[in-house]
């Protein structure tokens, strides 16, 4: 575990803004998309993959590299821009997003995009993966690590809690998943259509190691994923409480923006919110 | 002896002895190793064996995992299950994300004959072979599992591999090794081509002896991969004979004669028909081979197609 300095803080609070307008430009660009959830993961991703991740872009099958599953696959805006960032892909790709030549697919594609550990887009498959790469790596010999990210309304789906018991059930302390609680799925609020709670009950119930923290803080974020790098014998889960639409008004908590694409107008405003920036440690 | 045992005892003794020649084949099971008898394997390295539980789904997304981090997962379920309950694992992680997994449907067809429709398999292939990127294939006999084990380790890519409970009539010699997508002609002839596989094989070798009993010359020809088809086999064998029955123990929809249906009416147009299942439910029985006779997959099944099919030639 290392100290983050607040000048590192405020590095990675800049580069998940950045990732929110250019998540927001690669949706409106495209003319579809999913800003809510890409907006709610911005400083997850940023942590992962500006802090936390070992990769080395230029050799995206290294086989030290830590693996990062977006099991929320429809968030591959955000996935997208930080990896081009990081430098898998020119940046000018994400122009191309969605066009019927581009490597970038709707949801993230492992055969088609260099640096994508895996293929996602129906929700659930991306714990019980992550478990047999953590496994994987345990038989190796190998000290990566495997990181999931979940969404909210994905561990609805039974397949999650079955993954979350091969994981407990072989003591996979090597992995670590992060949960995007933003309470907001497609059809309305999460604690409306399939109740969660109470969720930290359920994941100890399940053996897992629990931390939760304000997924919008990076501090928070980069100590919870320290501190999962830290426990023996238990796979660790870090809820993460976010806002879907982070940094738009508009679209903050409002399930309409889960999927939808603003109109010229709301994309000058929403563009306008997020050069100005918010305050993330709310 | 080989002609003695059922398919997944060979499966599984086969797969336990290959494991020691390579050590990144691991082993999962989702609570029937005891049946699949992956549990030879499972005993023998019991650190490259995952016993997941019921839960199916999990079973494909583990092993992906597994896969990606280096090993090469035989998955092993019920065909039933495998095939139906985690179908959308097995399409989007393995087949879509072509990782390198090995689905083995076991109790395919209707060889779970005592457990009834619920736990035989008849729609398995229609669903594996409408996968993009995934490799379909039903072993004839006991040699020939053992033999495909290590084919299909050593092959990159997705793979379905089809196991009966029951024994099937050994059909090929010891030693041959099968190639993935390249048909078998098992016997020459000029009236009608029998093209077959797995436990049907065996079945249509003795239609072929009975048929050359009535004077009738048949073509059998061992269609072990369904995907990637054998088109040229297919053909060869349509252009020589003029006239196809294919016999299968699966659904008449989506499965061989499915597949040979739609290579001859494209590439060589002649009188086909089908022995399989007529598009219905098996049901209990006390006895695999009769449940086979039952459901219209017997030998004079086979026999009966063919004479028809030389009328429409």
């Amino acid at each position: 575990m290392s100290y983050l300095c607040e000048s590192r803080i405020l590095e990675l609070e800049e580069i998940a803004r950045q990732l929110r307008i250019e998540s927001i430009k690669m949706i409106y660009k495209r003319g579809s998309g999913h800003p809510g959830g890409a907006l709610s993961a911005a400083e997850i991703i940023a942590v992962l993959f500006f802090d936390t991740l070992n990769l080395d872009p230029k050799n995206p099958k290294w086989e030290d590299r830590d693996r990062f599953f977006l099991s929320k696959g429809h968030a591959s805006a955000v996935l997208y821009a930080a990896m081009s960032k990081r430098g898998f892909f020119p940046e000018e790709d994400l122009t191309h997003w969605g066009e019927l030549d581009c490597h970038l697919q709707g949801h993230p594609d492992r055969v088609k995009t260099p640096g994508i550990e895996m293929s996602a887009g129906p929700l659930g498959h991306g714990l019980a993966v992550g478990a047999g790469n953590a496994m994987a790596a345990r038989k190796t010999g190998k000290k990566y690590r495997t990181y999931v990210l979940l969404g909210d309304g994905e561990i609805q789906a039974g397949i999650v809690w079955e993954g979350a018991n091969v994981a407990a059930k072989y003591h996979l302390n090597n992995l670590t998943a992060i949960l995007d609680y933003n309470d907001v799925q497609l059809d309305g609020a999460v604690h409306d259509i399939m109740p969660l709670d109470p969720l930290a009950d359920k994941w100890r119930a399940f053996n897992w190691h629990v931390i939760e923290i304000n997924g919008h803080n990076i501090r928070q974020i980069r100590e919870a994923l320290d501190t999962a790098g830290e426990i023996h014998n238990q796979p660790t889960i870090i809820i993460a409480h976010t806002t879907k639409g982070k940094g738009i008004s508009y679209m903050e908590n409002d399930a309409r923006w889960h999927g939808a694409v603003p109109k010229p107008d709301q994309y000058e405003q929403a563009l306008v919110e997020l050069k100005r920036g918010g305050n993330y440690d709310e | 002896m080989m002609s003695d045992i059922p398919q997944r005892e060979a499966y599984g003794h086969a797969l336990a002895a290959y494991g020691e020649v390579n050590p990144k084949v691991v082993v999962l099971d989702a609570d029937t190793s005891s049946s699949t008898l992956t549990h030879f394997f499972g005993s023998k390295f019991p650190d490259r064996f995952y016993n997941v539980g019921i839960a199916e789904p999990c079973m494909v997304d583990f092993g992906v995992g597994l896969s990606l981090g280096g090993f090469v997962p035989f998955v092993n379920a019920f065909a039933a299950f495998l095939s139906l309950r985690a179908v959308e694992q097995v399409r989007t992680c393995v087949a879509y994300a072509e990782t390198n997994v090995k689905l083995v449907g076991h109790y395919a067809g209707v060889s779970d004959y005592k457990d009834g429709p619920t736990h035989n398999c008849v729609v398995d292939l229609a669903v594996m072979r409408s996968l993009p990127n995934m490799t379909v294939i039903v072993p004839a006999d006991n040699h020939q599992i053992v033999q495909w084990i290590p084919v299909i380790a050593e092959y990159e890519g997705p793979v379905y591999f089809r196991m009966s409970r029951d024994k099937s009539l050994l059909v090929h010699p010891v030693d041959v090794k099968p190639v993935i997508g390249k048909a078998v002609t098992l016997r020459e002839g000029s009236d009608v081509a029998l093209i077959a596989n797995g436990a049907m094989l065996g079945r249509t070798l003795l239609a072929a002896d009975r048929l050359a009993q009535m004077g009738i010359q048949s073509r059998v020809v061992e269609v072990h991969t369904l995907k990637p088809l054998d088109v040229d086999a297919i053909c060869e064998a349509a252009a020589l004979t003029g006239a196809i029955v294919t016999a299968e123990e699966h659904t008449i929809i989506g499965g061989l004669g499915s597949a040979v249906a739609e290579a001859i009416a494209e590439h060589y147009p002649v009188p086909l028909q089908r022995v399989g299942i007529m598009d219905r439910f098996p049901v209990t029985a006390k006895d695999a081979e009769l449940l086979m006779d039952y459901m219209g997959l017997s030998v004079d099944d086979i026999v009966k197609a063919a004479t028809e099919v030389i009328q429409r030639k």
